[in-house]
């Protein structure tokens, strides 16, 4: 038989059972539009964090504190406070860091904010240095960022981010307060947009010595961060390599067990895409187990409708219908049934690729690219193939005469 | 001098095994000719279906040789006794067995099908014609008459030109009208120089068959003309 005809054939058989195959065919849409869908939404999410860690700039180090504690046991990433001030204006020295070209020391808290005209909001405040917006490739959008000055004499001022801005309904020149602190708002940050898991609109940013004295507590001269950027992206290296060599030397380190940790963007950003990967093959798994279960369906059908064309089969059997004639025509007909789904889920991907940022604002982006419609459209082709081979063994196998006296 | 179409040699069926072996065909030698109606009787049980089977290369014999047109078939296996099916023997069935989505035309078209043959709708047309039903080539079977039914199903038979047309009881589900209509276009037919082979429990069926045999219990005898 011609594959024309095996395919008019296949054709025949699924329209002739309308609602069967629709449901049949839903399976398969449900499994390959929810992998497509996962797999576009980890896409989406492991580029908007990999821009905005590239949008820091390739040429920043971040050293945190972190070191062997009494027990031997080492930890990392601030887990003691172990960088100083004294560490920042060494690092700023040209002659022994001469591949670093700014430097800012940060420390954090979580503060709720007031407004002189009652609202509040509850951000991250952060203390640093003017060098904070070189080091963090920010600038102010409206107004200014505070000075040296500002530093040295624990300044009052605050710059805000935009959404910290609409969300108080402050601008430059109100006042915001934190418990009993008051301070004033001197400059917004640019936006840069909400990107992954955090949202680097909503902060605000004041002297560090403030900061220090304010909001953290604790040892006044200990900073939980120091910010460096390198002079240009050829020179991380060797300003890694010089950030290194000046804090061993500063806090003595001769055992070569450095009581801090210096980490590259290039190293956050490998770290952060892994994490989304991960999370993204795991949920790609389970959409693909309801490719699976479609799959399933698929076979299920196709042994109800060998079983309710016996006659039919051993009428084509009776009329020169070789085996290898219905082992086509059940496969096709499987394939065709799966691969619908596959071609409808694709169309289904993309219609939620579209409504969800709708629905949710832009919170949840989905990027769908070429690899994963293919593949998904390629399973779904291998699902029917697949599950359609028993039921289809089965039709070539029945011998005639069972067939044609089945009632 | 007449052309052999087939010939069975010591042909045997059996069913099941050990005690509970059933013989369902015992030793049946049978020749036919080309240009031959050969009517086989037996009441239900007697094994004429299994012959049926046998002859029509829907089965295979357990022993013995079945020669078709001097090919051994009783040794094929599927994909060749399907080719056989196709190119030479044309089916008759008591049910009539068409595929009730599909127009008359489509059903002749069927076995053509299967043997990727050009020029397909012509040929369904014209047997159809040579059965009295070119006036009915696009109705489905459930807008046909029993009649009507079984002589798409005997176009069917005759689309691929076979060797011999083998009849299973054909007038089985027909009423008296109908199975005279049906019998008559078979004698037509053999009179164009068909062979046919005829199954049948109906003695008055048979009796436009120029040759009969009879079966029982699996034995094949033939019998001497009235």
């Amino acid at each position: 038989m011609s594959w024309a005809h095996t395919l008019a054939t296949g054709m025949r058989g699924i329209l002739s059972h309308r609602l069967r195959s629709i449901l049949t065919t839903l399976g398969i849409l449900i499994g390959v539009s929810a992998v497509i869908s996962t797999v576009g939404i980890g896409q989406a999410s492991s580029e908007s964090v990999e821009a905005r860690i590239n949008a820091l700039g390739t040429n920043l180090l971040t050293i945190t504190g972190g070191s062997s504690s009494s027990f031997g046991v080492r930890g990392g990433f601030a887990s003691s406070e172990t960088l100083t001030m004294n560490d920042v204006a060494g690092l700023a020295d040209r002659y022994d860091a001469p591949d670093v070209a700014a430097v800012a020391p940060l420390v954090r808290a979580s503060e709720t904010l007031d407004s002189t005209s009652g609202s509040n909001w509850t951000t991250t405040v952060e203390g640093s240095t003017p060098a904070w917006l070189a080091t963090n490739a920010r600038s102010v959008a409206t107004g200014s960022f505070f000075t040296e000055h500002d530093v040295q004499v624990h300044g009052q001022e605050v710059v805000i981010g935009s959404t910290t801005a609409s969300e108080l309904g402050v601008g430059v020149g109100d006042s915001v307060s934190v418990g009993s602190d008051a301070f004033q708002v001197i400059g917004i940050l640019n936006t840069v947009g909400s990107q992954g898991l955090t949202n680097s609109d909503d902060m605000a940013v004041v002297p560090i010595t403030t900061a220090q004295d304010e909001l953290v507590g604790g040892n006044p001269d200990s900073v939980e961060e120091i910010l460096l950027s390198a002079t240009s992206a050829d020179t991380v290296g060797s300003a890694y390599l010089e950030a290194d060599q000046e804090l061993m030397n500063t806090h003595g380190i001769t055992d070569g067990t450095p009581d801090f940790t210096i980490t590259s963007q290039s190293q956050l950003a490998s770290t952060a895409s892994s994490v989304t990967q991960t999370l993204t093959i795991l949920l790609a798994s389970i959409a693909a187990i309801s490719l699976l279960v479609g799959g399933i369906g698929v076979m299920n059908i196709m042994l109800v409708s060998v079983t309710e064309r016996t006659r039919e089969i051993g009428l084509r059997k009776a009329l020169g219908a070789a085996p290898r004639d219905l082992l086509r025509q059940f496969l096709v007909e499987a394939t065709a049934l799966s691969v619908a789904g596959g071609g409808l889920g694709v169309v289904v991907a993309f219609l939620v690729e579209w409504l969800v940022p709708k629905f949710t604002n832009g919170g949840v982006a989905i990027d769908i690219t070429a690899t994963p419609v293919v593949i998904a459209v390629g399973v779904s082709a291998a699902v029917g193939l697949l599950f359609g081979v028993y039921p289809a063994a089965r039709a070539a196998r029945l011998a005639p005469i069972d067939a044609l006296r089945s009632e | 001098m007449t052309t052999e179409v087939l010939r069975l040699e010591a042909v045997s069926k059996d069913y099941g095994s050990g005690d509970a072996t059933v013989h369902a065909l015992v030793d049946i030698d049978l020749t036919v000719s080309q240009g031959e109606f050969v009517a086989v009787m037996g009441p239900s049980g007697s094994g004429k279906s299994t012959l049926m089977h046998i002859l029509g290369c829907l089965d295979t014999p357990t022993r013995g040789q079945y020669l078709f047109g001097g090919e051994d078939v009783s040794r094929m296996g599927e994909t060749q006794l399907a080719r056989i099916r196709n190119r030479r023997i044309g089916f008759v069935f008591q049910q009539f067995q068409l595929l009730p989505e599909m127009t008359a035309w489509r059903n002749v078209e069927l076995p053509l099908l299967y043997r990727r043959a050009g020029d397909r709708r012509q040929q369904a047309l014209r047997a159809l014609d040579a059965v009295g039903l070119a006036h009915r080539v696009e109705h489905r079977p459930n807008q046909l008459s029993g009649g009507q039914q079984q002589r798409v199903a005997m176009a069917r038979a005759l689309v691929t030109d076979p060797d011999v047309i083998l009849a299973d009881e054909p007038t089985g589900n027909l009423d008296s009208a109908s199975s005279k209509d049906v019998l008559g276009l078979l004698r037509q037919l053999n009179e164009q120089g068909r062979t046919i082979i005829l199954i049948t429990h109906d003695p008055n069926v048979a009796g436009i068959a120029q040759r009969y045999c009879t079966m029982a219990d699996g034995r094949l005898r033939e019998a001497v003309a009235v």
